[in-house]
């Protein structure tokens, strides 16, 4: 949160300016579009008579009934305490989402019917491939991370070809190269190795530059009262300096894992069995996309929010040793 | 002075680039001794006692501690390291440690101490630097005394052979120098042998069997605490004392 002022300003959604402008803006907006022919037209029906027949008053009433809701709304949720303003605010929002969704007329047995495989199938293989390739890049990004610091020029050279490369490329030409690259060179590998591969080497190479700073951020204090305590490099970096650069790490690390979460759907493109492709493929033969794709969006958004909240666990975990 | 010399330096010369930080440094550390090294800022005395356990490199002249010459190719660093303990303004204690594990760690992960007997030992230097019941909080929440305090046990606990104080009280509060000040007599009381960066002059004229004052990173003038500050030889020290003393 920003730095809160003690003096309380005048809330902005009670301001009658605000209130004005903001209904003439809705007001307009919906004057715009005829609506009587809508649902909102048959729920006017007692005002308007026949909607199709009330012409500009109808119009007029309508936009005018929204725009009144929408303003009375807002001015009411702003008298609400903080929490209880940005939890209306979420539900309304969420409700205005599944309704823009009904309004796909979707074929809900369908998605039921194809749910339980979408999960125990895509679910699962999207999990346990981000899973392991955060893990993989992790490791990757402790070594890339030591050895851009050291004063080695092997070590430093190689970790920064490497960081350059696999942050230079597009992460579906990666996914492409690994794939249909190594068996050219006579590796054959399965889609979901090559997958795996792609995603930790791309993500190693973003973490690399996390971890680098991580580990910077640490004082060099630390270094000089372990260094004169006899502390060796490794028993230094493992002991000292990591535990406590990662308070600083993950939450970077947890947004990359989120992302690569959404990232892993580009292995679907060699054919791994992952949300993504399930999504495409199951709606494919009677044409029902729609279904398939919002359902995948929802499970991604929804594993999306479970791993912000475990970040925000382990933040909290780690904030422990600096409470006062 | 007979006693077994602790740290010997000869002729000792270091340059940070064309800055010629230390300019033919001799000093010699007995067992049992107490020094104290003062001077104005940026003359070299922390850059001095940063040579003694090698955080820093010299590049000319010849450090031994406890007869292990300090080169940059040296093996065995970390057997002088640990026999040399060092207390920093700063303390620099591990913020993600407890009190306790400070003190614990060194002995467990560098000598291979069992972790009931580091315990015991962390606690026997915690008692004597009089916060025992802190043993268990973490170093933020523990005030700036305290926390140095627990710098000075947790460099105890490796039982080194002498004992380097780099500024310890500079950071402080003027209320809590006393107690870090109390802790380093009492430490010299039982014979610790101890090099001293500091402005204590009070200290300094207490403990020190020698007070040495340093400028431009050269040793200007060196005796007992009673010559020292009550006939010093050289125009640079009678103005650095006049300066210290002034208010």
């Amino acid at each position: 949160m920003l730095y809160p002022d003690t003096v309380e300003a005048e809330v902005l959604v009670h301001k009658p300016w605000f209130v004005a402008t903001m209904f003439g803006v809705v007001f307009a907006i919906f004057l715009a579009f005829n609506l009587t022919s809508t649902s909102f037209g048959e729920l006017m029906r007692p005002v308007i008579g026949e909607p199709s027949q009330s012409g500009l008053y109808g119009r007029f009433a309508i936009a005018f009934v929204i725009a009144l809701l929408f303003v009375l709304n807002v001015v009411l949720i702003g008298f609400a305490s903080l929490r209880v303003q940005i939890a209306i605010v979420w539900f309304e929002l969420l409700l205005l989402f599944l309704a823009f969704f009904a309004t796909f007329h979707l074929s809900l047995p369908f998605i039921r019917e194809k749910l339980p495989f979408l999960i125990s199938q895509g679910v699962v293989t999207t999990l346990y491939v981000s899973a392991i390739s955060i893990i993989i890049a992790s490791l990757i990004a402790i070594l890339g991370a030591v050895a851009k610091l050291s004063t080695n020029g092997f070590a430093y050279a190689i970790a920064s070809f490497y960081t350059s490369f696999f942050r230079g490329l597009p992460l579906l030409m990666q996914v492409y190269l690994i794939y249909l690259g190594l068996p050219q060179l006579g590796f054959v590998v399965g889609a979901v190795p090559a997958g795996i591969l792609a995603l930790s080497l791309c993500y190693g190479a973003y973490m690399t530059e996390i971890f680098r700073s991580g580990i910077q951020s640490i004082d060099r204090g630390q270094w000089e009262a372990s260094r004169s305590m006899g502390f060796g490099f490794s028993l230094t970096m493992r002991r000292i300096i990591l535990p406590q650069a990662l308070p600083v790490i993950i939450p970077p690390t947890g947004n990359q894992f989120i992302s690569m979460l959404k990232d892993s759907s580009l292995v679907s493109v060699i054919g791994v069995w992952e949300l993504m492709f399930l999504a495409r493929t199951l709606g494919q033969k009677t044409f029902q996309h729609m279904e398939m794709l919002i359902s995948a969006s929802l499970i991604y958004w929804m594993l999306s929010i479970c791993l912000e909240l475990i970040q925000s666990r382990i933040e909290r975990h780690y904030a422990r040793s600096k409470v006062r | 002075m007979s006693a077994e010399t602790i740290i010997e330096a000869r002729a000792v010369s270091k340059w940070y680039g064309q800055f010629h930080a230390l300019k033919d440094i001799n000093l010699t550390v007995h067992k049992g001794e107490r020094i104290v090294i003062c001077g104005p800022s940026g003359s070299g005395k922390s850059t001095l006692i940063r040579c003694f356990n090698r955080l820093e490199s010299h590049q000319e002249g010849d450090i031994a501690v406890n007869g292990i010459h300090l080169h940059p190719k040296m093996k065995n660093v970390a057997d002088v390291r640990s026999n040399v303990g060092m207390v920093f303004q700063h303390f620099n204690l591990f913020p993600h440690l407890t009190v306790l594990m400070n003190c614990m760690a060194g002995p467990m992960w560098v000598k291979g101490v069992s972790a009931a007997e580091a315990r015991k030992t962390a606690l026997q230097f915690l008692e004597r630097v009089r916060i025992p019941e802190q043993a268990n909080k973490f170093p933020v929440q523990l005030s700036g005394g305290q926390q140095q305090r627990v710098a000075i046990a947790r460099s105890l606990c490796m039982e080194p052979a002498v004992m380097l104080f780099d500024e310890p009280t500079s950071a402080l509060d003027p209320e809590m120098v006393s107690e870090v000040l109390d802790t380093m007599t009492g430490l010299a009381r039982d014979g610790m042998t101890m090099v001293c960066v500091t402005h204590e002059m009070g200290f300094a004229r207490a403990v020190a069997d020698r007070v040495i004052l340093m400028d431009a990173g050269q040793i200007v003038e060196e005796g007992k605490p009673d010559s020292f500050f009550g006939n010093p030889q050289h125009d640079r020290t009678k103005l650095f004392l006049s300066q210290i003393l002034k208010h």
